[in-house]
Parts: structure tokens; sequence; C-alpha cells
């Protein structure tokens, strides 16, 4: 028996999910489409195995978006490869009930079988809403229940009427002819789901008070952005600082790891594969689990409390100025820890134009990977000193970098608006801003540990082949007997690099860079580790200082500066290229973002090594 | 459709400042510019609880010429742009 969960946003459905399935889920992307695909499994009291889905949140069955879309060929059982719902819980928060009734109705006319859930029963009774739950059902036509999902045992209701409802009928109703809704129909629905629940409900003679108040603080025409910046700053704070200690662990724990193997086993090229290949490799990106963790805990906190529909009201007339939508805000600002969990956060933007944009500009926010490779250079080549007496120069230039990047992420947003996408009609901004509720943390914990799940399959499918591709290019053919320099000169990364430098050149680049760019295409931050490798220094963090010295000696202020540019917009990372490829649905958008990457990188770099080889004399 | 019975005549709640208080008069999609067809506007106005005869009242505003704004319609708060709100006739 397959069951599907429908309801408008902010109506619980997600914890209701939580709360049947537990961890028994599935989550995965619809096909050909972005829309992420949530099924779980459950039992119920009289032990039926039950399948159940968790649809994309709709107001109507109208489609007016790819998710929403979604909801309505699954329901009308028109999906494509999917199957058709024997029973549909149409899900309600108990408090603001006009949505779903009207959903509701307008389900009924689907031929579907239905249950309404009332969720979030205890909050509703809490406020003084009271449901005639029986004449509620003989108005609609179709049974009704309660459920309290956040809370234990407060689904046993629902599984009870589950039950009864699979074993009074086996038979599926036929899907009669769908159309979607004139204005007039739906004004009609309105006015009959309104005429329903004025008969069966009496409303809320409390308000939620708490909401108010926060949102007079929070909503502040002044005061709102400074704490929007504060919370903002608390939560880069958290990524940047207290990630550190756990990532640092991590990278500790896979060091010591590819000590044993390289003790353990006989030098050769099975110990360098399972050191250089597979320890290092996929543990330089593992590593980033402690941020992707910390991200994705505070996005959920803050999207379960509400607080995200108030971002995206605050920051959108500032974001429209550069063409972006409000609810752009989020994904780019996951974009500093990492492009991929970004890039996946635009699925809260439903008009595709929007997301395509956004999309396309997240990853040029400066990514957690590049610190290592700005902090290696700054160090390397930039004087510790001060300016104007309050500042340090190297934290000026850190600063600066992320500046660029944010700055060309506007400029080039501005660009796609007026060249790339013109004939979208811009979106309208429309939000419901829910009532804030206290965040629940099994809902949070599952919600980190499904995405934690995903980041880790993704390192142990496709970074680990990529790492094991660039440990074959950076070890083969070996050296001949008796070769001087370093085993790595004589190997297909050299050739490559050798043969790459001539179109480098004019931007001030060896061999030795062009050859580490090749493995920081995996990820930006394994180009400092290659770069020790090539220029035959011990790596490990205590010779970072070391790889510092050698790059000062060999490399002009020029280069340096080039080299900062370049990892300002350079496409330097596979798996953000694979998720665009993902998430769009198509190569085009991928390679777009590759190519006007790679143009803006190659542009700044060229002008920066020009510049300042005129500016310093050389 | 005529304005409403009193005599006062309604105007875009796209006009009006924070702090507003007012009934629903009617929903004139041809009165916004949005970039949505008009049926598409109204009836994203309607699924949202922007019905004849609802109160209304804004709640909060943007710091930019006070855009968006939060109004209080049917017991919930919904976000959305001045532009769009053109097509809400109060009074």
């Amino acid at each position: 028996m397959h069951l599907a969960l429908v309801g408008p946003p902010n109506s619980g459905k997600t914890s209701l999910f939580n709360a049947l399935t537990g961890s028994r889920q599935k989550v995965a992307n619809y096909p050909g489409v972005t829309v992420e695909r949530k099924e779980g499994f459950f039992v119920t009291p009289t032990g039926r195995q039950l399948s159940l889905i968790d649809l994309p949140g709709t107001y109507s069955l109208r489609g007016r978006s790819p998710d929403e879309e979604i909801t309505r060929d699954f329901v009308l059982g028109r999906a494509a490869g999917e199957f058709t719902p024997d029973l549909v819980l149409c899900v309600a928060d108990s408090t603001n009930l006009r949505f779903t009734i009207r959903l509701l109705l307008e389900l009924k006319r689907t031929g579907r079988r239905l249950v309404l859930v009332l969720n979030m029963f205890d909050i509703a009774t809490r406020r003084g809403v009271t449901v005639d739950l029986a004449k509620l059902a003989g108005d609609l036509g179709v049974p009704v229940t309660t459920s309290i999902a956040v809370k234990k045992g407060g689904t046993a209701e629902l599984l009870r009427v589950t039950d009864q409802m699979i074993a009074a009928s086996s038979e599926t109703t036929r899907s009669e002819e769908w159309t979607p809704m004139s204005v007039a129909q739906l004004r009609a629905t309105q006015r009959e789901a309104d005429r329903i629940i004025a008969s069966a409900i009496s409303l809320p003679t409390r308000p939620d008070t708490w909401t108010a108040r926060i949102d007079a603080v929070v909503l502040h025409p002044i005061a709102g952005l400074p704490i929007l910046g504060l919370i903002l700053f608390v939560m880069f704070q958290a990524v940047f600082a207290w990630a550190q200690p756990l990532m640092n662990l991590l990278s500790s724990g896979f060091i010591g790891l590819g000590q044993v193997v390289h003790e353990v086993l006989p030098n050769g090229l099975l110990q360098s594969f399972l050191q250089n290949g597979v320890i290092s490799g996929v543990g330089s990106v593992v590593v980033f689990l402690p941020q992707i963790i910390t991200i994705f805990l505070f996005i959920l906190l803050l999207e379960d409390f509400g607080y995200m529909a108030r971002a995206a009201f605050l920051m959108d007339r500032i974001m429209g100025g550069a063409g972006l939508h409000g609810r752009a805000f989020i994904p780019l600002l996951s974009s500093f820890a990492c492009a991929i969990p970004g890039i996946m956060a635009t699925r809260v933007i439903d008009n595709r134009r929007d997301r395509l944009t956004t999309i396309l500009i997240a990853p040029l926010m400066t990514c957690s990977a590049r610190i290592p490779v700005y902090t290696l250079i700054i160090s390397a080549f930039i004087p510790d000193t001060e300016v104007w007496g309050w500042f340090n120069l190297r934290g000026l230039v850190l600063f600066g970098l992320y500046a660029a990047g944010i700055t060309s992420a506007l400029a080039v947003s501005f660009l796609i608006k007026f060249f790339l996408l013109r004939d979208y009609a811009p979106a309208p901004f429309m939000l419901e801003l829910p009532d804030y509720k206290l965040p629940r943390l099994t809902n949070i914990a599952i919600g980190v540990y499904t995405r934690a799940l995903a980041f880790l399959q993704r390192a142990g499918t496709t970074i680990f082949s990529m790492m094991v591709v660039i440990w074959f290019l950076a070890s083969f053919p070996q050296a001949p007997a008796g070769a001087e320099g370093p085993a790595i000169n004589y190997s297909l990364a050299a050739i490559i690099g050798k043969f790459i430098e001539p179109a480098l050149a004019p931007l001030g680049f060896n061999w030795q860079i062009a050859v580490a760019l090749i493995p920081g295409m995996a990820a930006r931050e394994v180009a400092v580790a290659a770069l020790g490798t090539v220029y035959s220094i011990e790596g490990g963090k205590e010779a970072a200082e070391q790889i510092g010295h050698a790059l000062a000696n060999k490399w002009s202020l020029a280069t340096a500066l080039s080299m900062l540019a370049w990892y300002i917009f350079a496409p330097q990372c596979a798996s953000t290229l694979a998720v665009i490829r993902r998430e769009t649905g198509s190569w085009r958008w991928m390679c777009v973002t590759f190519l006007y990457m790679l143009t803006l990188a190659y542009l700044a770099s060229f002008a920066t090594y020009n510049l300042s080889s005129i500016l310093l004399g050389k | 459709m005529q304005p409403s019975a009193n005599n006062v005549d309604a105007f875009p709640l796209g006009r009006a400042p924070r702090g507003f208080v007012g009934i629903i008069d009617r929903i004139a999609a041809n009165g916004a510019n949005s970039a949505l067809e008009h049926d598409e506007l109204e009836s994203r106005l309607l699924e949202l609880g922007f019905v004849d005869g609802a109160p209304v009242e804004i709640l909060h505003e943007g710091l930019i010429g006070g855009d968006p704004i939060a109004v209080r319609v049917q017991g919930i708060t919904i976000a959305l742009r001045r532009l769009e709100a053109m097509a809400v006739l109060v009074r």
C-alpha cells in the first residue's frame, strides 16, 4: 500500500513524516527534475507495511513551480514511473485551517481517497481553537483525525484511522478528468471552505502573542537588518571557529591513518595509492563534514523556528537590486561554507530563472576550501604590517578577496538578469510568515543526519573516483631509475602541466602551478598539498611554512597576486560542477558555469599579473 | 464591480502605510503591474487569504521604500511586495 502526504507549506508535514517513519527514509530526486523525493516506511498497529511519500508543500493543485507540479502529478497518478497513491493524507496546521480545507476540497475533485489530518492539534487547543470533528468530517465527506507529530504517541489516532480506511475498502477510485480551477471556481471553493470552517470550528480567541512580539523586534524597519547581521555573524563564527577543532581532529585522524598505512605496507604503488590517493584525497574532503553539519544545523534550526521566511523578507529589496530573489539569500549564505549545500538549498526558490541565477553565482561566494590557498599565499607574500594603525595588511587582503567574490557575484547576477535570461518575468515575492515554533530536536537531528549521509556518500563515490584518477596521473609513468628531481616530473601530470603552461604563462603561472591546478580540480585546497609535492617538500601541517618559503623564493609577487585573483573565480571544484549538473538537470548549465568562471579567472589573473608587473617593476 | 456601499473610495493596499487597518474591498489584478497574468495573480492572492470583506492590517515594512510589506489577513501573516499589493483594493 502506498500513502502520500499532501498539505500547504508550514503545516508540519515533514514533522509528521518523520514521526511516522523515523529514520526509515530514502531521500532522492524525482527523475528528470530537481525536486527532493522523500519516501519512508512504517508499520500500522495491525501489522500493515506501508510506504509513505512526503510530497512538496502546496496551496493548490495548479502546479506553479516544479515542486508543486510533482505534487499535482503524483496525486493525479500522472507522475512517470511512480505509483498512484492508495490513500492521501491531507495535512493541516490546526491553528490555520483555511489553506488546507480549500486544498482538501480541491483534492476531492480528483477522486482519491482522503483523510484530513489536523496536525499540531496541541498548539491549536492551547490557543483556544475547538473543532467539532464529527461535524467537520460530515461536512467534508472525508474522515478527520488529529495528530501531534512532535509528541510521542501523537500519531496513534492517525495510525488507527489509516488502518480502518485500508481495511474498509481495497478498491482504488478512478481519477476523474481533472482540470485546474478558474478564478470563479477558486472563489466558490474558498467560500465553501469558509462556510465549513465557520460551522465546525471556533476560531482562536487568543492570537499568538509571542510571534507578534518577536516580529516587532526582528522585522523592525531599522533593527531588523542588524539583527539578521548578528545572527549571520554567529553562524559564520560557528562554521569557521567552532567547527575547527573537529576538523582538526578529523584531519589528524586521516593523517594518522595514512601514517599507519605508510608503516604497515611496504613502499610501492599500493602504499602510495592508499596513502596519497585514497586516504589523503577523500580525507581532504571529508574533513569539511563538521562545517557541513554546522551550517545545516543552523539553517534547519532557523527554518524550524520560522525565521528563514523573515530573512527573505528583510533581504528581498536589497537583493532585488542585483536581480536576485529574496529567497536566494540563504543559499548564497550557505555557499560561504561550501557551494554544494548552497546549491542544494536553492530548492526553496520556486521560480526557475531565480533559481538558476542563484546556482550560477553561488560558486563565486568564497567557500571554506579557498581559505587554505589564500592563507598560504598571503602569509608567504604579504608583509605582516599595520595599515593606518588599525588594520592588519594581511587581514585586509583576505577581506578584499571575500569582497571581490561577493561583488562579482552580484555583478554576474546583474548581467544574467539583463542578457541571459531576459525573457523570464521576475517572480513575485509572496510568502507566508509562519508563526514561530520551538524547533524540535528529533526533526533537526533527522534533517542533519540525512544531509550528512548524502555528503559522505558523495565523498565515497564521486570524489573517491576523482582522487583515483588524479593519483594515477601524478604517479605514472614512474621516474626512470637514477632519475633526478621529484618523480612527479616524469608523470602524466607533469606532461599535462607543461602542455598547459603556455596557456597560463600570460598569467605568470609556471608549469608547477599548472600541475597543482589539476588536482585542485577535485577540491581547491588540494592545490596547496600539490604545490608542496611539486616543490619536493615534505607535506603535512608543520611543513606549511616551508611551502611558504619555497613559494616566496620561486614566485614573483605578481605571480602570487595573480594566483589569488585566479582563485576568486576559478571553477576549481569538480563536485560543485557535478552538483550544478544534478540540480539544473542539464550539462548545459554546468558548462556555462565552468566557462564563465574560467573566463573571469583568466581575465582577472591576466589583469592582476600584468598590472602588478608594471607597478612593481617586475 | 461597484465600489463598496459606504462612501469611502477604495484604494490599493500597495499605497497604504505601515500600521494601516482596513477591509478588502475587492481584488483588481489589472491594477498591479505584476509580471504574473491577471488570473494567476488573483488566484494566488485568493489562495493566500485576500478575499473580499476580509480585514487586513499592515504589520511591518522593509527598510528601503517600505517594501516589501507584511500583511495580517485572516489570521495569518503574508509577506508581499507593494507591486503585487496594488491588486488588493482596500478601504
